[in-house]
């Protein structure tokens, strides 16, 4: 089965804070339910991601690494 | 035939190279620095006029006693740069060409694009800082709230240390006791770096600052007195202080020669616009992934100003290139501090808060003005 991504982010060559708060910015702008994709090349993204998805209730449902470049899959919480 | 060397901005960086360059290619050159007002602020010590520490004439000096006299000073404001013509043209119509120009125009903080925000106070200006002292100077009791409004801004210490200042100062008008300090994080810790956070987190605990992580100011309710976060909380407050968010100059955008939010883009080590010949960026100017703030146009500054040196001169580029590096003070409260200081390749690692690393930033401050702006430190 597919999965529908509603927004993608190209975050590669940003540093942290960045990845995050434009993820953040980006998730608030989906409906409850859609997906959301970001590519990021900051090492410190990926406990960035993890945390933010913990606190916020975004869960994050994918997450894999090419070549340096880290992918994340966050679904937007149920308002 | 003499080049002419045009320097935009009189903050730290283009002080720094227009000395340098001066210095180093002599009548080879005529070298001119642009700047609005004249004025060269001290910007590191806006901080302490907001908790009534230092007062506004010390952070001021004419531009005039801190160049050589071989640097002409316009002051005037840059209003379009034509990289093409290498040309800049000027608020009052002038035009000034070049061969070499330097962009060290700084940022610019945008509080209005803060739905609501725009009567929160600030310390990111002369009259923000001042504004924000007389606020505290009749402030009794209640909340004092500290938010981040947009990444990137200038020092990223500053709302971590406005915190422990901020906290200093209640206490020494004996009424801590009926205030609460709120700081509210862009991430889940105080600061962007991991090892400063573990550093300073248990002081924030042990002062009774009270951190919120992954709190990003979106928004500003100013008759409810709340703030709301793109994450959704909302806190009350009784008097917000924000980090504004910050953007280029005017002049960069209207020149076409930033990114969307007026940053500069350059190479990291060679400073050069990566687009444009015969310009150079260096300061909060650029978009750079690295801090916006004085230590680094500093760095900078010495780089640009060789490698403008050598392009005057037919000679080949310096070996020597920007590394990243940044090195910053961090004021912990209670006359202690610590430090800041990495590059590209070197992580942080962050002293213990000590007085001596508080006395080093005021003998630093203190010392500025006879060794920063002349490129002998």
């Amino acid at each position: 089965m597919s999965i529908t991504i509603a927004r993608s982010l190209d975050l590669k060559g940003l540093s942290c804070p960045l990845p995050i708060i434009k993820t953040a910015k980006a998730m608030k702008e989906l409906a409850p339910g859609q997906l959301l994709e970001a590519f990021a090349t900051d090492p410190g993204s990926v406990p960035d991601f993890k945390a933010w998805s913990q606190t916020t209730g975004n869960p994050l449902i994918e997450f894999d690494q090419v070549v340096g470049v880290f992918h994340f899959v966050l679904k937007k919480k149920e308002s | 035939m003499r080049n002419d060397v045009l320097i935009l901005g009189g903050g730290v960086g283009g002080t720094i190279v227009a000395n340098l360059v001066s210095k180093e290619v002599g009548d080879r050159a005529r070298v001119t620095l642009v700047d609005t007002t004249g004025t060269h602020v001290y910007q590191p010590g806006f901080l302490y006029v907001a908790v009534g520490r230092e007062k506004p004439a010390a952070l001021r000096r004419p531009e005039t006693s801190l160049i050589r006299e071989e640097v002409k000073l316009v002051v005037d404001e840059a209003t379009l740069i034509d990289p093409k013509a290498q040309k800049v043209i000027l608020k009052t119509g002038r035009t000034m060409r070049y061969d070499e120009l330097l962009i060290a125009t700084g940022s610019r903080t945008v509080l209005d694009e803060v739905p609501g925000g725009a009567g929160a106070h600030d310390f990111y200006t002369m009259d923000g800082a001042q504004r924000l002292h007389r606020a505290l100077e009749v402030f009794v009791a209640g909340t004092i709230v500290i938010g981040v409004a947009g990444i990137p801004y200038k020092c990223p210490p500053a709302p971590v240390e406005f915190a422990f200042l901020l906290d200093d100062y209640l206490r020494s008008r004996h009424i801590r006791e009926r205030c609460q300090v709120k700081l509210l994080s862009p991430l889940n810790r105080a600061f962007t770096i991991e090892t400063t956070s573990k550093l300073v987190q248990p002081i924030l605990a042990e002062r009774g600052i009270e951190l919120t992580g992954f709190f990003n100011v979106e928004s500003v309710d100013p008759i409810a007195k709340t703030v709301t976060s793109l994450e959704g909380e909302t806190v009350d407050y009784d008097l917000l202080v924000l980090v504004p968010p910050h953007r280029g100059q005017k002049v960069i955008e209207a020149s076409r020669l930033g990114d969307e939010r007026g940053w500069i883009p350059v190479d990291k080590n060679t400073l050069m616009h990566t687009q444009f010949d015969h310009i150079w960026a260096i300061g909060d100017a650029t978009n750079i992934p690295i801090s916006k703030s004085g230590s680094v146009a500093h760095y900078e500054a010495s780089v640009a100003a060789a490698e403008i040196a050598a392009a005057v001169k037919g000679e080949a580029p310096p070996v020597h290139v920007y590394d990243g590096k940044v090195m910053c003070f961090l004021e912990t409260g209670r006359g202690q501090a610590t430090t800041v200081s990495f590059d590209y390749d070197h992580p942080p690692v962050s002293p213990a808060p000590s007085v001596f690393w508080h006395w080093a930033k005021v003998l630093f401050n203190k010392s500025y003005w006879h060794t920063v702006p002349q490129g002998r430190l």
